[in-house]
């Protein structure tokens, strides 16, 4: 395989401020011809890479949630949810996206499908066990108020499950962004392609290909985490700080 | 519940234990949680230490074994200060049970029970035998010993929780609630159960409660703690009820204090009023003569085994001869071995002023009124007359 | 796709020469999976096969070690707990192929270098949930543990460790499938395992239908088998969970 045999005599931190250079100014290709890196094209690669996997993430949870949390509400299918967590898990990203490539074809649409299938598992298995969980005293107390199934569902168990749900969504998101990096196999070119053609971009290109997806994963992370904190209920966050307290 | 003689003969030797002005404050706070504690507890006694929510009886307790360390002051047991002793030693010899039991879920009935003889290192035959002595001493099947605590009802726990503490023969026991969480009916049975457990162990036991029901019940001395950990009065539960301290101790024991002195008692701890007897067949004309100054006002009349007939009425007594069948019934006929709260209950739902008492054997004993139990009521003899907690009447 | 090859085997049956030129032609038109082809060069799966196992096995191993280490100094010294769990949270978020290949100038190309990521990522999952197995353990139990003359390494071991078991073995049990994924992307750093056969023998060989779909089969077989082992294994160690109330 193509992959660098990363030059020994290089220092790690000559190895870093490569590819944060790489990052930063283009320089010529390793081949023939062209320019490669710098800002201009770490933008490209990274816009797309982001709107890819904002796409997958976003239809994923627009089909997934209202399944996960009905299910969970119904309190049935819990062998369902929880298999097919479990087969998330189980499944290589990179078997998926070359199983695709051998199978279904390349492009934007198959790599958008892939991705929004890995997405499914984490928030079904999650929205459904955020729900389940939720204190099935407070359920009754509401319907005893007189509420509807669905009013149930949008005032006590949703707001009750947000962490739940969210941490599944987290978890979807950066299974989305990590597998969005093997794209470019497929022909979608996202930041990945600094890491899969190293050919073109050399050591320092692979090296800061991996700094810009773990860098993007973790950005990702703060801000879902973010808004994990705005949509939690106060009373909620209380109630598990003091849980922590106490353990 | 049959107490083998194995137990009776291998029980540790019960020890005195006595706080000398314990103290527990915690950083930060605004004042003690218990304040210069003093209590002596002879060997062998039940010390309830009873108050409500918060009043430190349970951080009291919890310093005799240092689960909380003490802030000034000592606690004696024996002659040995627990601040001389490793924490850990000092637990292994104090019986320890607590009102959630905390049996560890992943090791059997069995395996839970020889917990402290496993820490002090008895070998595992001592150990397992000692489980199978214990189970059968709280009345539960040998064979319950290979289960886990989640196959036992909330009541064989609470047994199992006991029969754990007990298992290296500890001569002094911490029970903090323990009847606490099991209903009210199973909770009698349980205590009743101690009682006479302890009838035959003869520990020194420091019990916390918030009930002072069930610390009258079980305490051969009652500590009555107010918030802020401080002693209000030390006393025996006839003392305490008799002889509040103050305005909240008689407020914590209850407006009816003086039927729960009552329910301490037997109709045969009291000085009974006697009647004139007539037996049938008798001349009317002697009994007549005996009911001139006699304590109760009125005969009875006794069949040739002196059990009670009936009350004479003026009719009766206007025959020749006591006859067989008087005008009044003598009901309610009490036994002596009545609790004496039960024998008042059924004096005044008779309407009646005065009822036979008979002994065990059906003969007449003497008679019991509503007068004599109130004169008891403002006597000395309230203040003392006591049996201890292990031989008192089962309410 | 199983229909068409199973019409061709009848055929090849007992002639070498037709068999082996028909799993040539298989494989020189990559048409569909060459499964007479994978079978007669099962040989060639073996490595790879037991590459990925040695990454799962001694990544987990390793995992577990360090894990039950921070735990018992977490469980000392509270203040460590949260941040051990950010710091592995951290790790875990940064995604396995961007962590193989930063660690590629520290550690260099090989087997070290994905043992360290994927023990990293193992070690999130299975703190948490000794951690979690930890807190789930009921205060009355270890109340009463201490009041009974318990040191808190004996209430450590014979109490609170055994009460977490099954969460620690539910973290193995993610862990160990998880990272049995996470190792087809050794691959990149250069470590071999199941990920050299769906990669760099099937998608960089011109997408050789053949080599994906065996070593995606591979690794999720052993994804599996790993799970119905961890269940058993659940099971056995801790029967006080298997009772019912009587």
């Amino acid at each position: 395989m193509s992959v660098s045999a990363f030059n020994p005599q290089a220092s790690v931190f000559d190895s870093f401020s490569g590819a944060v250079d790489f990052i930063f100014s283009p320089r010529d290709e390793v081949g023939v011809g062209g320019e490669v890196g710098g800002l201009g094209q770490v933008a490209e690669f990274l816009w797309t890479h982001v709107w890819i996997s904002a796409l997958a993430l976003a239809v994923a949870v627009a089909l997934t949630l209202p399944i996960g949390v009905y299910l969970g509400h119904r309190g049935s299918g819990e062998l369902l949810a929880v298999a097919i967590g479990n087969a998330g898990r189980a499944i290589p990203e990179l078997a998926l996206i070359a199983l695709m490539i051998a199978f279904v074809g390349v492009g934007v649409l198959n790599v958008t499908i892939a991705l929004l299938i890995l997405g499914i598992p984490p928030i079904l298995t999650n929205a459904f066990v955020g729900i389940r969980q939720v204190d099935r005293d407070a359920v009754e107390a509401a319907r005893g108020v007189g509420m509807t199934e669905f009013e149930v569902i949008a005032r006590v168990e949703l707001p009750l499950a947000v962490p739940t749900i969210m941490g599944g969504v987290r978890t979807a998101a950066i299974a989305i962004i990590a597998t969005a990096t093997i794209a470019p196999l497929a022909g979608v070119l996202t930041l990945g392609d600094f890491i899969l053609n190293f050919n073109v971009y050399g050591d320092d290109g692979l090296l800061a290909g991996a700094i810009l997806v773990a860098l993007l994963a973790l950005v990702v992370e703060l801000l879902l985490a973010g808004l994990q904190r705005l949509l939690t209920p106060r009373g909620v966050m209380l109630q598990r700080e003091a849980a922590r307290a106490a353990a | 519940m049959e107490v083998g003689t194995a137990a009776r003969q291998e029980a540790g030797e019960a020890l005195s234990v006595e706080f000398r002005e314990a103290t527990k404050r915690y950083p930060g706070a605004d004042r003690d949680a218990v304040e210069r504690l003093s209590l002596e507890i002879p060997a062998g006694d039940i010390c309830v230490l009873v108050g409500p929510s918060g009043c430190g009886k349970t951080t009291a307790m919890r310093m005799a074994n240092r689960m909380v360390e003490i802030t000034e002051g000592d606690i004696v047991i024996g002659d040995r200060s627990v601040r001389d002793r490793s924490p850990a030693e000092l637990r292994r010899e104090i019986g320890y049970v607590i009102q959630q039991i905390g049996l560890f879920p992943h090791r059997t009935i069995a395996q839970n029970i020889a917990t402290v003889p496993g820490l002090i290192g008895w070998d595992r035959a001592r150990a397992e035998a000692r489980a199978i002595e214990l189970l059968e001493l709280i009345g539960l099947e040998p064979e319950l010993g290979e289960r886990y605590p989640a196959q036992l009802s909330g009541g064989q726990q609470q047994r199992v929780g006991v029969a754990r503490a007990l298992a290296a023969n500890p001569g002094v026991m911490l029970m903090d609630e323990p009847f606490g969480a099991v209903d009210p009916i199973n909770r009698e049975r349980l205590q009743n159960e101690f009682l006479r457990l302890q009838a035959d162990l003869g520990k020194t036991i420091l019990f916390v409660t918030h009930d002072i029901d069930e610390a009258i019940k079980m305490g051969d001395r009652i500590a009555v703690m107010r918030i802020g950990g401080r002693l209000a009065q030390y006393a025996t539960p006839a003392e305490l009820l008799m002889a509040p301290a103050d305005g909240f101790v008689e407020d914590f024991v209850g407006a009816d204090r003086a039927l729960k002195r009552l329910a301490l008692m037997r109709v045969s701890d009291i000085d009974l009023w006697q009647a004139p007897l007539a037996h049938v067949g008798q001349a009317t004309g002697e009994v007549r003569a005996k009911l001139h100054g006699a304590e109760v006002p009125y005969a009875l009349a006794i069949d040739s085994e002196r059990r009670p007939l009936g009350w004479l009425s003026d009719a009766d007594l206007r025959q020749e001869t006591v006859p067989a069948r008087p005008d009044t019934s003598p009901d309610p006929v009490l036994d002596e071995r009545d609790v004496m709260r039960d024998a008042l209950s059924d004096l005044l739902q008779a309407e009646t002023r005065y009822a036979p008492v008979v002994d065990g054997e059906g003969r007449i004993a003497g008679v019991l009124s509503v007068e004599i139990i109130s004169e008891f009521l403002t006597s000395d003899e309230a203040l003392t007359e006591e049996h201890s907690a292990a031989e008192r009447p089962l309410g | 796709m199983v229909g068409a090859l199973v019409s061709v085997v009848p055929l090849a049956q007992g002639d070498g020469f037709f068999r082996e030129r028909d799993e040539a032609d298989c494989v020189q038109s990559n048409d569909t999976v060459c499964l007479d082809w994978a079978l007669d060069n099962a040989d060639r799966y073996v490595s790879p096969t037991l590459e990925h196992l040695l990454l799962v096995g001694v990544s987990v191993a390793a995992g577990l070690v360090i894990a039950l280490g921070l735990s018992v100094l977490s469980h000392r010294r509270r203040w460590l707990m949260p941040a051990f769990l950010a710091t592995t949270g951290v790790i875990y978020t940064i995604p396995s192929i961007a962590l193989f290949l930063l660690l590629l100038p520290i550690s260099g190309r090989g087997t070290t270098t994905a043992l360290i990521a994927l023990t990293l990522y193992t070690l999130q999952i299975i703190y948490r949930n000794i951690v979690t197995g930890l807190a789930n353990v009921p205060d009355a139990a270890k109340d009463a543990g201490r009041g009974m003359g318990m040191t808190d390494r004996q209430l450590f071991w014979r109490v609170e460790m055994p009460l977490a078991v099954p969460e620690i073995i539910a973290g193995l049990r993610i862990a160990t499938v998880s990272t049995v994924a996470i190792a087809t992307l050794a691959v990149f750093a250069g470590a071999g395992g199941l990920g050299d056969v769906i990669y760099t023998e099937g998608v960089q060989a011109g997408v050789f239908k053949t080599a994906i779909v065996v070593g995606s089969a591979i690794a999720i077989a052993m994804a599996i088998a790993f799970d119905v082992v961890y269940i058993g294994a659940q099971r056995l160690l801790s029967p006080w969970r298997q009772v019912r109330p009587v």
